[in-house]
């Protein structure tokens, strides 16, 4: 393809400081030392993110979210990767059905998701139990497991299977020893993958999240009110781990795989 | 594909699914089939939530002007997203595709990384680069370009442009997966025959990724028709679209009923603005599909 002329350039970068923008700003409001937001500021500290390991509600929201999205990336992916390697093997009729229905929750909007799962969790009496919370957030993360698993499965060579299982092994073993380990890229990324949106999802949870409530909800509640430097450390902190495990991602599968999903 | 079983599939794909279709059906159909229930339900304001059904809900929904403003401010700011993702991404991504390695990468890295981050920190981003004493109205002010703070918080424009900011990465991402599989050879021969730079891209070049095009724009249309956060950090309370409607319904008044109606109007537009615009799709660029 052809070269970018200095006006492609021009908006390149025009383009990457919109990006950008927004995150950086967050990043360098949260070295004030004053007690509000103001950009620019004289002195620069580090007190509002030691502010952060004094706000107990913070850090409980926290360890939630990381809990929560554990629990839900693991089970989300043993979930994803069966169904993945059913839908990748063989053809059978209702297949383009499932495949539809296990990617429907990126398609259905997460407030219709929000008041359903609102609606049938109290309809149980389980509201705001940390399990059910679980179980929501395996819906949510289920089609990017399944999707990056589909990835790796579609089109993978199955004669090595095939030496295995006439040499002997189980299938289970097969499974283990042989397929695993040439879609483990896939299985991996995937379970990152599930984890970042099972941490960052919001208007969800936000639904079903009461009374102890994750890191995003509390932190949206908080912004409602009103903008403080706190907010700012938190999201730089988060913006921070999200850089690292996006290099990860970047790392383990490649991003534009993870994002585009399209096979190499 | 070579690699799929067609002879002997039997029960092991459902046995292999059923773990995955179990919990969707219980807890995804079943709830959202208790949704479209209970749209249907009484509400009264002293007993809450009856037993008894009724179609008021949706007479209400859709003959008051009061929502039916709602969803036309949503329609609208889902047009105006679009639009703009359109209009900025498009020509980001053909300049993406044109760059060398490892600019290319990390140029790519920047637009998607994004994506990852949680919507609340990009919000609050936007909130303080807007505000009434924000960097974009101090800066505006000190290059004397206006005397007085321009108001972007609470308005529609502020949450155009942060929405833009949110889902703009979705269109790169669309427009780049169909860049990929374009032949650059077939822009050169256009050039070779004597066409101009902006002929080639008009004639060859566009036609091409006009799916990838049209494919984005349904993914951002149907996100920013049922966005929460964004609308409802900038935008602010006055300025409701269809889904901080429906939160206020539930978690405000407490209307359950009526919250699931809205809710489920905006899942049937969705379902109906997505799948028709996707047949279009298909049917017109057959051709490129196949």
């Amino acid at each position: 393809m052809k070269q970018n002329g200095f006006l492609g350039l021009l908006f390149n970068a025009l383009f990457l400081t919109f990006i950008a923008a927004p995150l950086v700003v967050v990043i360098l409001v949260a070295f004030t030392d004053k007690g509000f937001i103001s950009l620019p500021f004289d002195g620069a500290s580090l007190r509002w993110f030691r502010a952060i390991l004094d706000n107990d509600q913070i850090v409980g929201a926290f360890w939630l979210s990381v809990r929560l999205a554990l629990v839900a990336a693991t089970i989300g992916v043993a979930l994803a990767l069966p169904a993945a390697l059913a839908i990748a093997r063989y053809r059978f009729p209702g297949r383009a059905a499932l495949t539809g229905f296990f990617l429907s929750p990126m398609m259905i909007p997460a407030v219709v998701l929000g008041i359903a799962f609102l609606r049938f969790l109290s309809l149980l009496g389980l509201g705001g139990s940390f399990w059910a919370l679980c179980a929501t957030h395996v819906i949510i993360v289920l089609p990017y497991a399944l999707r990056l698993a589909l990835s790796s499965a579609i089109g993978l060579d199955r004669d090595a299977e095939r030496a295995a299982l006439s040499c002997g092994a189980s299938r289970f073993t097969a499974f283990r020893r042989v397929v695993l380990p040439m879609i483990r890229t896939g299985v991996a990324g995937g379970w990152v993958l599930s984890f970042i949106q099972s941490f960052d999802e919001l208007t969800m949870t936000i639904f079903v999240a009461t009374p102890g409530t994750t890191l995003p909800v509390a932190m949206y509640n908080q912004i409602a009110q009103t903008i403080d430097p706190l907010v700012a450390s938190v999201s730089t902190v988060l913006i921070v781990g999200t850089v690292v495990l996006m290099l990860v991602l970047d790392r383990m599968v490649g991003l534009d795989r993870v994002l585009i999903g399209e096979t190499r | 594909m070579a690699t799929l079983d067609n002879d002997r599939a039997g029960a092991a794909p459902w046995l292999l699914s059923a773990p995955a279709l179990l919990l969707f059906c219980g807890l995804l159909l079943v709830p959202l089939v208790l949704t479209l229930m209970l749209s249907f339900h009484v509400f009264s304001d002293s007993q809450g939530t009856l037993a008894t059904y009724t179609l008021r809900n949706y007479i209400e929904v859709i003959t008051d002007p009061y929502y039916g403003s709602i969803f036309g401010r949503t329609a609208g700011l889902a047009f105006a997203v679009t639009l703009l993702c359109i209009l900025l991404g498009v020509p980001e991504t053909i300049v993406l595709a044109r760059m060398k390695r490892p600019w290319q990468s990390i140029c790519l890295l920047v637009v998607l990384g994004p994506l990852l981050i949680s919507v609340v920190v990009r919000t609050l981003g936007w909130q303080i680069l807007l505000g009434n004493n924000g960097v974009l109205n101090n800066a505006l002010q000190a290059l004397h370009i206006t005397s007085e703070p321009i108001r972007l918080v609470f308005t529609m424009t502020g949450v155009v442009i942060a929405l833009t900011h949110v889902l703009v990465p979705f269109m790169v991402m669309s427009v780049w997966a169909t860049l990929q599989k374009l032949d650059p050879q077939v822009e050169w021969a256009g050039r070779s025959l004597g066409a101009s730079p902006f002929r080639v891209f008009r004639r060859v070049v566009l036609p091409q990724i006009l799916p990838g095009v049209l494919s984005g724009s349904i993914i951002v249309f149907a996100l920013s028709a049922s966005a929460f956060a964004t609308p409802a950090l900038i935008g602010g309370r006055r300025l409701k679209v269809v889904a901080t409607a429906a939160y206020d319904e539930f978690l405000g008044t407490l209307n359950w009923p009526l919250g699931a109606t809205i809710a489920v109007l905006l899942l049937i537009a969705n379902v109906v603005i997505v799948l028709g615009c996707s047949r279009l799709a298909e049917r017109r660029f057959k051709h490129i599909f196949d």
